[in-house]
């Protein structure tokens, strides 16, 4: 339209104007639009109005027009009861609807079916409901679990325990991770700090680092020990006599290459190893190690597909 | 709307070809009954699989799965449709270098349909004349019953292709019951709406405009062309004398007295013209809406056989013959087309020949990357994906090799039956004991998935990283 150059109309002299003159001489092309265009418009034209009926659309005050256009599903609640709603058409509605039908899939029905009904034994011997526990295990721990102890399972040094290795601090059998999962745990450990002298304290770091071959036995660790299986520290009542931590009571193996709260393994000198594992000793645990029980937040279903799945994210032993 | 601009656009001018016999004719309507026979029946052609559908030709969307007769093609193979595509282009460009639009005259759809829509308008309403009389003239009973025959007919036939279309994509009995009892998927009722409203309007209404106006293939095949190309053409120098077209007249009946007059061949019947789909005038030379349908040929034939004179006024040539050159086949460009279409053929052949019965990718679970042990060994999970394409069960086996020292566990699961088509997902721990463990930086392993029962094939080696704590411990 800005084209300066005459097109054909105009060289023929059948140009039309819009029939007004401005400062005298001053005149508008009537150049109508395509005819295809115009109809196109129209019929977009005529698409909205018949839009606005169906689906949402004007404001009107406070609320807005909402359309005749419903839409149905289905949603599970958390009893498994299944309840039909009506809405009016948003997106909000479809995705529940599609959320509702995710759940209601046969094929996943039946498959967890199948695994509720099945022992853990049976579950984990076969390869069809291993996969579909890791599947839907994946999602469970990420909304549930993923918060404290990571996407996979690794874990917070200090903070949360690494569920992938195989050592538990309250047992690694299925049932037991049920149970964890169940009631919870409140994980404790008095503080020695005040009990133990420094030096004392210096000795049990010693004797109990030489547990698992991190330092050389010598005299002080000979001291340690005498303090470990002795009346003073006395820390043989939990750990156990031959330090290899007793489950039921959430005490750790000593004797063993991991550490859950001391954080060990990082450092690089015996002296640095000595000091992080003393400061530990020294402060205790006392309700800084909390699992929360997860009865009635989670049905029995997902915990005892949760159960399945920290099983075998741990080695599965 | 005002006048000035409607001569922007030009008002379509309605063609009503004449029917026509001879050999083009018949050759274009065997090529017709051929591929009418094969896309409207062969849904309905049943056959034997175990545990998969008995559709012959079936492209199973939600199975994921295409079957084509003896032949499973999963996701994964989708490739093959690329090869299928680049010969086809190949094909193409090496025809249509040789033999001009071949394509458009004889096997596009476009084609095929719009004869078929136009053999139905002559049954109903009759030759030429009486369809352009009936245009002209008032509705009227006789014009409302056969334009409604016609339209009737042909929305019928766009039917049946739009459900035939759909019924590629499902099991064609199943379908056709439950769009007859409305219980179809909603999917199914739209791709037979579509397809029967663009058959309907592409080969009733808009016809060889889609090839003039819409179609891409037919303005870049032009660019394929050379003066060795077939082309249909009409022979100037014999047609037209020193005189021009001149019709049958008075001392100008025979070849001996045309010639001597000075005048061609041609005696300007105009059959050429009225035969023509795309209403063009071959006489005025090569022109883009040319389809190359041979029809002409078939009409100046007929003609010529009729006063004797010898055919090929109008002929399949190539622009050096018609000035008296020698045609070559034989060149760089053919050469070139024939040589990658024979390659992309034997390609294509070669890997449906010698696809895998199975698959088996593994894939590290990075997250963590690597768990220390209590006894100070190292472990890597990884997430070993299978997939059974045989529609028939196998066993598969699967150890680790590269690694020293490390041990596999997978529950047992190391031995692994898989159903027809099946497809599994299992988890598999490798382990390195703590001497091992020491220094084993930036290691790998390679994971060996072989058939043990059910099949036989090549083991598939996949090698994956094995990640340990840098500097060991």
């Amino acid at each position: 339209m800005s084209d300066n150059t005459p097109n054909a109309q105009q060289k023929s002299g059948a140009v039309q104007t819009t029939g007004h003159a401005w400062d005298g001489d001053l005149q508008e092309y009537n150049n109508p639009l395509p005819r295809w265009w115009l109809w196109c418009f129209y019929g977009t034209v005529a698409f909205s109005v018949l839009y606005w009926f169906i689906y949402p659309s004007w404001p009107v005050g406070q609320t807005w027009l909402k359309g005749f256009h419903t839409v149905s599903y289905t949603t599970v609640d958390k009893a498994g009861q299944e309840q039909e709603r009506e809405h009016r058409w948003n997106t909000r509605a479809l995705l529940l609807g599609d959320l509702g039908d995710a759940a209601r899939d046969p094929q996943r029905k039946a498959m967890l079916a199948k695994v509720e009904a099945a022992s853990y034994d049976q579950i984990v011997k076969d390869p069809k409901m291993m996969e579909f526990v890791r599947s839907v295990g994946k999602g469970l721990f990420g909304d549930n679990c993923a918060a404290c102890h990571g996407r996979g399972g690794q874990g917070v040094v200090g903070m949360y325990p690494n569920l992938t290795d195989d050592d538990w601090l309250w047992g690694g059998s299925m049932d037991k991770i049920h149970e964890t999962l169940v009631q919870g745990r409140n994980g404790f450990m008095p503080a020695f700090g005040q009990v133990l002298k420094p030096d004392q304290l210096d000795d049990v770091a010693e004797y109990v680092l030489t547990l698992s071959n991190e330092a050389q036995p010598g005299e002080a660790s000979e001291r340690g020990k005498a303090i470990f299986h002795g009346q003073t520290g006395g820390c043989y009542y939990c750990h156990g006599a031959d330090a290899k931590g007793v489950p039921s009571q959430g005490a750790a193996n000593l004797t063993d290459k991991i550490w859950a709260i001391a954080d060990v393994p990082t450092q690089k000198t015996l002296q640095d190893k000595k000091a992080v594992l003393k400061t530990f000793i020294a402060s205790g645990v006392n309700n800084t190690r909390v699992m929360p029980a997860w009865k009635g937040r989670l049905k029995d279903d997902d915990i005892k597909l949760l159960a399945v799945y920290v099983h075998q994210l741990g080695g599965a032993k | 709307m005002s006048e000035a601009s409607t001569d922007l656009y030009q008002k379509r001018i309605q063609i009503y070809p004449r029917s026509v016999k001879g050999r083009f004719r018949n050759l274009k309507t065997g090529v017709l009954v051929l591929a009418y026979v094969v896309y409207y029946l062969l849904p309905w052609l049943r056959w034997e699989r175990t545990n998969a559908p008995d559709q012959a030709v079936l492209y199973d969307l939600p199975g994921r799965h295409f079957y084509i007769f003896g032949l499973t093609i999963q996701v994964q193979d989708i490739f093959w449709l690329a090869g299928v595509l680049i010969i086809f282009a190949v094909l193409l460009f090496f025809v249509t270098g040789l033999a001009g639009r071949i394509w458009c005259g004889y096997f596009c759809f476009q084609t095929l349909w719009t004869d078929l829509y136009m053999m139905i308008e002559h049954w109903v309403q009759g030759e030429r004349p009486a369809r352009m009389r009936l245009d002209k003239g008032p509705w009227n009973r006789e014009k409302l019953i056969k334009k409604g025959g016609t339209y009737g007919l042909w929305l019928l036939v766009a039917l049946w292709t739009g459900f035939t279309f759909t019924a590629y994509w499902a099991d064609a009995p199943t379908l056709l019951a439950d769009m007859l009892l409305g219980r179809a998927p909603y999917a199914a009722y739209f791709t037979t709406c579509l397809l029967t409203a663009t058959t309907f309007v592409m080969a009733g209404l808009a016809r060889e405009q889609v090839c003039t106006y819409m179609c891409p293939y037919a303005r870049f095949q032009s660019a394929m062309f050379d003066h060795d190309t077939l082309i249909i053409s009409y022979d100037e120098k014999r047609g037209e004398g020193t005189r021009g077209r001149t019709r049958l007249g008075k001392g100008l009946k025979t070849r001996e007295e045309r010639q001597a007059e000075g005048a061609g061949d041609c005696i300007d019947c105009g059959y050429c013209v009225q035969v023509c789909p795309v209403g063009i005038d071959i006489r005025n030379g090569l022109q883009y809406q040319c389809i190359s349908c041979a029809l002409c040929i078939d009409a100046c034939d007929t003609i010529m056989d009729n006063l004797q004179w010898p055919r090929g006024l109008i002929r399949y040539t190539s622009e050096n013959a018609l000035n008296g050159r020698k045609t070559r086949l034989l060149k760089p460009k053919t050469i070139g087309y024939g040589v990658i279409l024979t390659a992309a053929t034997a390609i294509l052949i070669w890997s449906i020949a010698t696809r895998a019965p199975y698959t088996a990718t593994v894939e590290q679970i990075r997250q963590p990357l690597y768990t220390q042990l209590s006894d100070g060994g190292i472990r890597n999970t990884y997430e070993i994906k299978l997939n059974n394409k045989l529609t028939a069960p196998m066993t598969l086996g699967i150890r680790i090799a590269g690694l020293s020292g490390a041990v596999l566990d997978m529950d047992g699961m190391e031995r692994i039956q898989l159903e027809p088509q099946e497809r599994l997902k299992l988890l598999a721990r490798v382990q390195i004991p703590p001497v091992a463990a020491s220094g084993a930086v930036g290691d790998t392993v390679t994971f060996i998935v072989e058939p043990l029962a059910g099949v036989t094939a090549e083991p598939i080696r996949r090698e994956v990283p094995f990640y340990t704590p840098e500097g060991g411990r």
